[in-house]
Order: C-alpha cells, then sequence, then structure tokens
C-alpha cells in the first residue's frame, strides 16, 4: 500500500494536507494523532468512501481510485468502524457471512430457487465463518442478534466480519475504544496473531498508547492532516512534533 | 425473527388449506383466494420494506399494472389466464427496476413521497382517453372466470382458490429461499448499515434496484390473480388507499417475516367488513381504532405473537 500526497477537505476544513507514508507487507503499523487529526478520514479513503481531491492510492502497485467502494473488498482491503458498524438485526453468523460477500457468488435468481451451486456456496461460506467465529471464540454467540451483545464482544464480531473477507490489508479504526483493561490486553495478542496467522498487513488507528506501541512494528502520527512523524514506535514516541502535538490538545 | 421452518406445523397448515374449500360456502373461498392474493403482494412489499429497507406508498400501482396487463391480455388477445401471470410479473419487475433505478438517490420520506407520487398518477392514467381502447377507461375491463380443467369436480371458486393457493405457495418459497440466501442477507446488510454494506463488497445500487423490481413482480402477478379472481379491474380499485391497506398488512402480519404476510392479507380482507359490521356509519373509524389497538399491543404484528407462542410451546413441552 502506498498513500501519495493526498488530500481532502470538507467545505473549509482540510482534513487531510498532503499525507504520504508507504506500508510494508506484514507489518502492523500504528496510525497516532489528536482527535480530528484526520485518522478516520484517512481510512475512508483507503476504502475509498471518500475520495480524495488530491494525490494517489496505490495497492499492489496500482491505483485504487478507480475501483467503486463496493469492490474495495476485493481488492484485499478489509476493515472495521470507529463506531460500530454492525449489521443489528442479523446473527453473529450473517454478519461474518456478509463479511464473505466478495468471496462468494450469487445472484437472485439462483438463490431464490436454492439451486445445487448456491446450497454448495452457502456450506462452504458457512464453514469459513465458523472456522473464523472460532478463532475469535465468538462460537457461544454464532447464533445471537449482534444488536443484544455486549459492545467488546460487538467490537470482536466486526473483527470477525472483516477476516471473513480475507483481507491482505486490515484497516483497524480505534479496535480498543471502549473495551476494559483485560480485552484491551487481550486484543493486543488477538492483533498480533492475526497478522501471524493469517499473513494480513495490518494499520491500526489507535488512541491507546501503550496498545499501539507494543503492537506496532511503525508508527505514524497525523495533526491537522498533516503527517508530523513516522518511524519506530520508541522514536516517535520521542518526537517532539508529537509530544507538542499531544500536549497542544491536553492529551497524555 | 421465527420462521415457519417446522415442517410438521407448515405440512398441517397446507392440509387444511386444501380440505377448506371442501367444507366452506364459496364466497368464503372466494374471500380466502383473496387473503393468498394479498399475502403474495405483501411479500413483495416486505421484500423491499422489511428486508431492504426502502419504502414504498406506490405498490398499489405495481398492482394495478398487473391486473390490467393481465386482464388487457384476456380481454384484448384471448391469452390464457395462466400464462397472464409470467407476463404481468415481468412487466412489473421491468416497471418496478426502471422506477427503483432513480430511487436509489432517495431515501427514508423522501422515497416515500416519490412512491406516493406514483401510486396517485397511477389510476388517472390509466382513464385517460387516448387508452381507453385498452383500458377501457373509468368503466374498466370485465375478464371472464376460468372454469376448472380437466372436468375436476371443483366451482369455479374452489379451482380458483387451488391455482391460487399452488401459485402463492411456489412464490412462498422463492420468497423464503432468497431472504436465507447470499442475496438476502446482502438485502438486510443494506437495510441495517448501507456504508459497511458498501464496505464489505455489496453493490447497493445493484441490490436495491433489483429488489425493487422483484417487489414489483410480486405485487404485479398478485395483482394479475387479483384481476382474474375479481373478473374486473377498474382504475378506482387501484387507489392509494391500497398501498395503504398492503402497508397496514405488513405491519400487522410482521416486518422482515414472510409468513406474515398471511396473516396481514386476512387482516386487510377481513377486519374492514368486521368494522362495517359494527357501524356502517363509522366503519373508517372502527377500523382505524382496531389498527390503533394492535399495534399498541403487538408492536411486533403475528410475527412476535408467533414467536411467544412458539417459546410458550416448547417451554411447555
Ligand atoms: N464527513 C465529514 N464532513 C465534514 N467534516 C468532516 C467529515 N469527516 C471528518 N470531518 C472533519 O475532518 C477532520 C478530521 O476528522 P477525522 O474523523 O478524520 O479525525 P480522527 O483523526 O479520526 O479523529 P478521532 O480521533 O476523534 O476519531 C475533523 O475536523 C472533522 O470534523
Ligand atoms: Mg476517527
Amino acid at each position: 500500500m502506498s498513500v501519495r500526497d493526498i488530500s481532502v477537505s470538507f467545505g473549509g476544513i482540510v482534513a487531510l494536507d498532503g499525507v504520504s507514508f508507504d506500508i510494508d507487507d506484514g507489518l502492523i503499523v500504528g496510525l497516532i494523532g489528536p482527535n480530528g487529526a484526520g485518522k478516520t478520514t484517512l481510512f475512508n479513503c483507503l476504502s475509498r468512501l471518500y475520495t480524495p481531491s488530491a494525490g494517489a492510492i496505490l495497492f499492489e502497485g496500482r491505483s485504487i481510485l478507480t475501483c467503486p467502494a463496493h469492490q474495495i473488498a476485493d481488492l484485499g482491503i478489509g476493515r472495521t468502524f470507529q463506531n460500530l458498524a454492525l449489521f443489528r438485526n442479523l446473527s453473529v453468523l450473517d454478519n461474518v457471512n456478509v463479511g464473505g460477500h466478495c468471496r462468494t457468488r450469487s445472484d437472485y435468481f439462483s438463490d431464490a430457487l436454492h439451486l445445487p451451486w448456491t446450497r454448495r456456496g452457502e456450506a462452504s461460506l458457512k464453514s469459513r465463518s465458523h472456522e473464523i467465529i472460532g478463532y475469535l471464540d465468538l462460537e457461544a454467540h454464532a447464533e445471537k442478534r449482534v444488536a443484544d451483545l455486549p459492545f467488546g464482544t460487538q467490537k470482536r464480531v466486526e473483527l470477525a466480519r472483516a477476516l471473513a473477507s480475507s483481507p491482505k490489508l486490515l484497516l483497524l479504526d480505534e479496535p480498543a475504544c471502549g473495551l476494559n483493561h483485560e480485552e484491551v490486553e487481550a486484543l493486543a495478542a488477538t492483533i498480533k496473531q492475526i497478522r501471524d496467522d493469517r499473513a494480513v498487513t495490518i494499520l491500526v488507528v489507535e488512541h491507546h498508547m501503550s496498545l499501539v506501541m507494543s503492537i506496532s512494528d511503525r508508527v505514524i502520527a497525523l495533526n491537522f492532516g498533516r503527517k508530523i512523524a513516522e518511524g519506530a514506535p520508541a522514536q516517535v514516541q520521542q518526537d517532539a512534533h508529537v509530544i507538542n502535538a499531544y500536549l497542544g490538545t491536553g492529551q497524555s | 425473527m421465527p420462521r415457519l421452518n417446522n415442517p410438521r406445523v407448515t405440512l398441517a397448515i397446507i392440509a387444511v388449506a386444501l380440505v377448506l374449500p371442501l367444507v366452506i360456502q364459496n364466497f368464503l373461498t372466494f374471500q380466502l383466494t383473496l387473503v393468498l392474493v394479498y399475502a403474495i403482494a405483501i411479500i413483495g412489499l416486505n421484500l423491499l420494506t422489511g428486508f431492504n429497507g426502502q419504502f414504498s406508498l406506490g405498490h398499489s400501482a405495481f398492482y394495478a399494472i398487473g391486473a390490467y396487463v393481465a386482464a388487457m391480455l384476456m380481454d384484448k388477445a384471448d391469452f390464457p389466464y395462466a400464462m397472464t401471470l409470467p407476463v404481468a410479473g415481468i412487466a412489473c419487475f421491468v416497471f418496478g427496476f426502471l422506477f427503483g433505478l432513480p430511487a436509489l438517490r432517495l431515501e427514508g420520506v423522501y422515497l416515500a413521497l416519490a412512491t406516493f407520487a406514483l401510486a396517485v398518477a397511477t389510476p388517472q392514467i390509466l382513464k385517460l382517453s387516448p387508452l381507453e381502447h385498452w383500458t377501457g377507461g373509468v368503466q374498466g375491463i370485465v375478464v371472464n372466470k376460468p372454469e376448472a380443467p380437466f372436468g375436476l369436480p371443483l366451482t369455479e371458486d374452489q379451482w380458483l382458490y387451488y391455482f391460487t393457493l399452488l401459485i402463492t405457495i411456489v412464490m412462498t418459497v422463492l420468497a423464503h429461499n432468497l431472504v436465507a440466501s447470499r442475496t438476502g442477507r446482502a438485502m438486510m446488510a443494506i437495510r441495517d448499515n448501507p456504508i459497511a454494506a458498501r464496505s464489505m463488497g455489496i453493490n447497493i445500487a445493484l441490490y436495491k434496484s433489483l429488489t425493487f423490481g422483484v417487489s414489483a413482480l410480486y405485487t404485479g402477478v398478485a395483482g394479475a390473480l387479483g384481476a382474474i379472481v375479481v373478473q374486473f379491474v377498474a382504475p378506482d380499485s387501484f387507489t392509494f388507499f391500497l398501498s395503504i391497506s398492503l402497508l397496514v398488512g405488513l405491519v400487522v402480519g410482521g416486518v422482515g417475516w414472510i409468513p406474515g404476510a398471511f396473516f396481514g392479507g386476512a387482516f386487510v380482507l377481513f377486519v374492514p367488513n368486521l368494522a362495517e359490521s359494527f357501524s356502517k356509519g363509522l366503519s373508517g373509524a372502527v377500523y382505524g381504532v382496531m389498527i390503533i389497538v394492535l399495534i399498541y399491543v403487538l408492536p411486533t404484528g403475528a410475527a412476535g405473537l408467533t414467536r411467544a407462542a412458539s417459546r410458550w410451546w416448547r417451554a411447555k413441552a
């Protein structure tokens, strides 16, 4: 993944201002910055929900800016959302099944007639979904409606749903937000495990500093839509611009 | 949402449905046929509104198109009545799909308003004098009642009931398959969270417009069946009030639950008559009060009631 000089503005607000960076395969990269720095906006560009006014985004050497948003999952970019964005009335299993939408094929006609290939596709999708549900310890909830589950569990369902698209690059927007201390520790282990077991490159936005610093191979810092630092976690943590940015907005 | 996937319950219901017209009067059989017709239309509305989250106040228009296509084909082209159903269905699919395309830009109340316009315009268009040769203008079209084929010892009403029952079962099974499939999940994902659905690789425009088409197809087939059963089409049978009746049937049966359509169909057919039997002058008010009471007592419609009943049944067993 290569982001070159992208800019986004909303009316008068410049949310991203010429941001560039590269992400090497197989790394966990942390993206930090104070509130309103432009992190989510950047994610929305990577998943084509927003189109930058300038710049380029290359994935595996090809520009993704010509792709509509619904083809991004197919390319191998999966994501979770800062505020839960689950399909609330569906079961955990069905949420994960929808995650596998881009890895399966069907049409209205064969689905209504429940034709043999529909049946086969459903069976293999279901077994893949169950594998992921087991991987993230969600078996006990598989048939439950997600809206009825506790917040921490819902966040795990979002992660499972993103994994179901077999992403090569996984974008996690504040996965630790709202979790308790134990859950955050478990999450750190899970993220590393996903990278190791599933050969996924991970870009993670987090305010939880000790989490980012412990799992990231590299860290990128944004402030007011600009990249202010990039490097190894320890190095970014010491960076004067980063310290200023956080002190300036009253964050630790 | 509960599904009627208990085969014993389903078979028992079908058995009752098969025996019923042999033991009840012809007029009641005719009414039950109309319940099935409404049920098909309500399933169509449910696919769009309940499963895909798109509102429509315009389904009377699709019903009207289906009914007129069937009536005109029988009246002008001597089409066998059974053959009018696929033509009406395809015509409504195309119309619904085309209407759904611009409607992609509309959401919630705006979509409701656009479909409302469709419902209001359709009866007037059907009355236009340049079209009178085909539509029969204000008078409408009278069609013949088909007789039972193969010398079956059935009255016309009984035969039409069985014919309609067969179509209803097929269309219910297809809808049931659809909502339990990858396509159905995509429809519901769009309803629950369009942005997340898009990021999961769902082509929202495609699914929304196809769902509009399929929904119109269901309602159009219902309209065609309705024309055959009632033997008559006229513009004023398909006013905005029909759209509202279908919506009432949808809510009473349970939004997002396919078998609810049968409860809804029975409600919109029988309850207004019941209201009228209470008081001729105040039938509308009585019907209104009944709807309000029902919505307070059973906010999730027959779906919620069935769920509670099956829970009670299992607890007892
Ligand atoms: N859809 C939008 N319309 C208008 N302004 C927006 C929109 N999305 C983001 N912004 C603005 O862009 C700036 C960057 O927002 P963004 O959500 O990317 O920040 P963030 O780094 O994710 O912050 P947080 O840590 O609070 O999630 C903010 O000033 C925000 O108000
Ligand atoms: Mg954010």
